[in-house]
């Protein structure tokens, strides 16, 4: 920061009003550097304004929702502002006989869904009720359901952001079919606050189905498993997510079949679908170890393997070989159907309950001490696990990202590939980096400098 | 003038071989337009090359002189997108037709650009597997022009657009690099440039190898057709089914002139005199798809239909979707010209924007065909014109122009499928502010600082990008507190 304190916290009180010192609680709880100050704008308008400021006196600036995912990936390097977005919580437009709602960044999912629930619709994406709607966007987060309805960029029609200049742009609208001018609401999509920081996003809708049903699964091996979910995702029972769970390498395996419509058609198919896995038990509740959209705990790694679902039983055991040879013990779940898996590591030994972990129903409860011992031989073992699984996968045309990693573990990944490995179109990346925030202000040193 | 692309000539044969490079004068022409013929002009240069590395080293070779370029796949285009540029290389991609993979158990298929849309269904349909975007041209138009222009198709109500089934991109960048965007797995890390890019029209890099999502085949689907005596209950019909928490596969409607037209063209026999005609499909689980039909049929009828007939056998649905899909052919007809808006609006705005369509036809006597997929408002009024007539192309324009005001007024959109391109261009700063299209064009500026790739397309006033390649600034603007637009 170039000048006083003072100065720039006036200039940011005339800009928003709401403006206070920053709290070690702001920084989260990835090792990310307290902010000097905190804003936290009304309004689009007032965004604005906030960000024009922290242009004029050169601010490091980090977007917050609620801080669900704050940390994760690789935390901003500096940061002299915290933009705090929970006041800007509305749903500022619910069309339901268009299917389509504006709701501002800051609002939390659940909070809207309860709002669309009035109308009997939603939008599509089993993400924890906690987390906002701008961070849900900037972190591409999407539970199971991903399989039929895709992840919040193509729920995602239109989209309201604020430059790093300063400079409010709109993209899309509020009509579902619209191919007028870019879409930024994809860059936006996934981009971890750096390029821009969003204040709206307009999203289509669907009914909130009247029936679901949960089919499940359990095989003691790999390629009866991989066949199941093969089957499920195949099938033209309409399947809105094939879900796999392996408490751990060379464990017992669980797939789970959720199916969504009306109460007969659903119970029809869920029989169908039974039968397709096996001998599958239907529930009109997910079971207890549903593995809900992606979440890791302090101290944990979570790990995104994507791939071709025909590749599935060669990821199962390149991960148990890795695993093996690292020693380390990987929780396995994850949207198999879909060809994307989540590693946990450690999973044992630092949940409440192991292999309950992530239930649908929000974050479970963390025993585990950050800072204590327990961590503390981990780290190369994880990278080395890390970079095994990802040679492996290269072969495949899968990918491997390290999603959230304590800090320890992000420095032996430093000289094993990183947080991301190869990233094609990297080098487009930067550009549009460099475009949007030509100062590296947003978000410094998250992405794509660490890549 | 000797275009600087002519004296490529030469580079270019070296490249693709002496038969794929075309200078004869007559030859090029063939290429002048796209699908809207009302936008012409003659490339210096038409290439067309058969491999990826051949376009890379094509746009390579434009690059270093500075020759601008345009891709073209099969120039089925509504928008003038793929309309050459008078002193740069047109890029034919129709060579490039192979499906180089289908994989059944993820199902994903691996297609060259210049594959048509219908071959890929035809690839994996042996699996019970389909490619759900399925625009009216998918018999020619390729896939590298549906992920150009990010096309939809009657279908896309439920299904999604090109950019919701395509997993990963080869491109040639406009410097001429061949790069992916996206893994092909529908989870990479960084941004979403495949995502960007899809629908970018062909500004921001060749298409090469696309990665598509295949979608399990319905097990079953029906069609209902219902005949309305007005527009209103027809529209109330759909407003109604949407409601009852249902997505059909497609909600299609068309009016009473081009009812008749297509009556006229292909013989669908739809119910004599209705004012409006609504197709509505449903697809999916046979249970489901049960239980849904019996709700439109009911919905259908509560909305005053006249005549409702239902059809699932595959050749009963061709026959009644023959009358739609033949429409635009149709209306062309009943008049020497016309011109294919495709305009976007609310779909609860459905009604007042049609009343106001008809009453610009009523005040201007140019007459309007309403065909239009009614499940997501997009319009597609043909607007009809005998351009011997004096001045009728001009007062045509105008109503065309005034519909798109009331699609704007009304929160929607200029185009909901067919693109920006050279023709709609000027109806952008309607609908985005120049803040907007500024910063849409900071996209552009990362791509092709240049501008070579497609210039003049979707944005009317080309951004500077301040820095030309090889010559970078200081990574630090003075910090200023605005842009000057
Ligand atoms: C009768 C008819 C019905 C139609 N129905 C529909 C419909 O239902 N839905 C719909 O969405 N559209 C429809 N269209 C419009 C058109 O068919 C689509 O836009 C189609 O995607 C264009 O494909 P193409 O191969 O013909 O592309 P072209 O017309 O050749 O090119 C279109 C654009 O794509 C770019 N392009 C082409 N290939 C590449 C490539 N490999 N890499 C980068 N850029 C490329 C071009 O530069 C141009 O900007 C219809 C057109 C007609 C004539």
């Amino acid at each position: 920061m170039s000048v006083d304190l003072d100065v720039v916290r006036k200039d940011l009180v005339t800009a928003c009003g709401k403006v206070r010192k920053g709290k070690a609680a702001d920084a989260g709880d990835g090792g990310a550097p307290v902010p000097a100050l905190v804003a936290s704008p009304g309004s689009t308008a007032e965004a604005a304004a906030v960000m024009r400021v922290a242009a004029g006196h050169d601010l490091a600036v980090v977007a917050r929702g609620t801080g669900s995912r704050l940390w994760w990936g690789t935390p901003a390097a500096r940061c002299d502002l915290v933009i705090d977005m929970s006041r800007m919580n509305a749903v500022t437009e619910h069309a339901h006989g268009d299917l389509v709602a504006r709701v501002q960044a800051g609002a939390r999912i659940g909070d809207v869904q309860a709002a669309l629930a009035r109308a009997g619709q939603e939008i599509a994406l089993d993400v924890p009720g906690a987390a906002s709607v701008g961070g849900v966007v900037a972190s591409g987060l999407a539970g199971p359901r991903r399989l039929r309805y895709g992840t919040p960029r193509d729920l995602l029609i239109g989209i309201t952001i604020v430059r790093a200049d300063g400079t409010i742009a709109k993209s899309g609208g509020k009509v579902v079919k619209n191919v007028a001018g870019y879409d930024l609401g994809k860059l936006f999509a996934g981009s971890a606050g750096t390029l821009g920081l969003i204040t709206e996003a307009t999203f289509r809708l669907h009914p909130r189905p009247a029936a679901r049903a949960f089919v499940t699964a359990g095989y003691a091996a790999v390629p009866a498993a991989c066949d199941a979910v093969a089957a499920a995702a195949n099938s033209p029972l309409v399947a809105s997510a094939v879900e796999l769970s392996r408490p751990g390498p060379g464990g017992p395996i669980r797939v789970g079949v959720l199916l969504e419509g009306s109460p007969d058609g659903v119970a029809a198919r869920a029989a169908r679908m039974a039968g397709l896995l096996g001998d599958g038990v239907v529930a009109d509740a997910p079971p207890a170890w549903w593995p809900g959209a992606p979440q890791a705990g302090p101290g944990q790694t979570l790990i995104r393997v994507s791939f071709w679902v025909s590749a599935l039983a060669r990821v199962l055991d390149t991960v148990d070989a890795a695993a093996a040879q690292a020693g380390v013990s990987p929780l396995i779940t994850g949207s198999a159907g879909a060809g994307v898996l989540y590693l946990r590591t450690p999973a044992e030994g630092l949940l409440g309950q192991p292999g309950a972990a992530g239930e649908a129903g929000g974050d479970p409860e963390w025993t585990a001490d950050p800072g204590g011992t327990a961590g503390q031989a981990i780290p190369a073992a994880v990278a080395e696990f890390v970079a095994a699984v990802r040679a492996a996968v290269a072969g495949e045309r899968g990918a491997v990202t390290v999603l959230a990693a304590p800090a320890a573990v992000r420095g032996e990944l430093a000289a094993r590939g990183g947080m991301n490995g190869t990233v094609p179109g990297l080098a487009l990346m930067r550009a549009v980096k460099d475009q949007f925030d030509p100062g590296h202000r947003l978000s410094p040193g998250r992405f794509p400098e660490s890549a | 003038m000797t275009a600087k692309a002519v004296t490529l000539a030469a580079a270019m044969r070296e490249i693709c071989g002496a038969c794929d490079v075309l200078t004869d004068p007559l030859e090029l022409r063939t290429y002048e337009c796209d699908g809207l013929t009302s936008h012409r002009t003659v490339p210096a240069l038409v290439v067309l090359p058969e491999t990826a590395a051949e376009v890379a080293a094509v746009v390579r070779a434009c690059a270093a002189a500075g020759v601008p370029f345009v891709a073209r796949g099969s120039g089925t285009g509504l928008s003038g997108g793929a309309v050459p540029h008078a002193e740069g290389v047109l890029i034919v991609l129709s060579r490039m037709r192979r499906v180089l993979e289908v994989d059944p158990v993820s199902r994903r298929a691996v297609v060259e650009p210049g594959v048509t849309n219908l071959a890929v269904t035809q690839a994996a349909a042996p699996h019970g597997l389909f490619y759900a975007p399925d625009p009216s041209s998918q018999v020619v138009c390729s896939v590298g022009g549906n992920v150009a222009e990010n096309s939809g198709g009657a279908h896309c109500l439920k299904h999604g657009f090109t950019v919701n089934h395509v997993l990963g991109l080869e491109i040639v960048t406009p410097a001429g690099e061949l790069t992916w965007l996206g893994a092909g797995t529908g989870a990479t890390a960084g941004y979403d440039l495949l995502g960007a890019f899809t629908g970018s029209e062909g500004t921001l890099g060749i298409v090469t190898k696309i990665v598509v999502k295949l979608t399990p085949a319905p097990e079953a689907v029906h069609l209902v057709l219902a005949a309305y005596d007005s527009l209103e209950a027809g529209g109330r019909a759909v407003t109604d089914v949407i409601a009852a928490g249902i997505v059909p596969a497609a909600i299609e409607m068309m009016d009473a002139l081009s009812i008749e037209a297509a009556e006229a063209a292909v013989h669908c026999g739809y119910p004599e005199g209705a004012s409006a005609v609504l197709l509505v499909e449903l697809d999916g689980p046979a249970a489901e798809v049960e239980a849904e039909l019996a709700t439109v049929r009911k919905l259908c009828e509560a909305a005053g239909a006249r005549e409702i007939r239902a059809a699932d056998d595959p050749a009963q649905r061709a026959g009644i979707w023959a009358g739609r899909k033949s429409a635009f052919a149709a209306v062309g007809r009943l008049s020497p010209a016309y011109i294919v808006q495709d305009g976007v609006v609310p779909r609860t705005a459905l009604g007042d924007v049609l009343a106001r369509i008809a009453a610009l036809s009523a005040e201007s006597g140019i007459r309007v065909a309403n065909v239009f997929h009614a499940g997501d408002g997009n319009l597609h009024p043909l607007v009809l014109y005998n351009d011997a007539v004096p001045g009728e192309a001009e007062r045509a324009e105008s109503v065309s122009g005034a519909i798109l005001d009331a699609c704007i007024e009304y929160g929607g959109s200029i185009t909901g499928e067919h693109g920006v391109g050279v023709d709609k261009s000027r109806y952008m700063p309607k609908m985005f502010s120049a803040a907007d299209l500024d910063t849409m064009q900071l996209v552009r500026c990362a791509f092709d600082p240049a501008s070579l790739c497609n210039p003049g397309k979707i944005f009317p006033t080309p951004r500077l990008c301040g820095e030309v390649p090889g010559h970078r600034r200081g990574p630090r603007p003075a910090p200023s507190g605005a842009e000057i637009f």
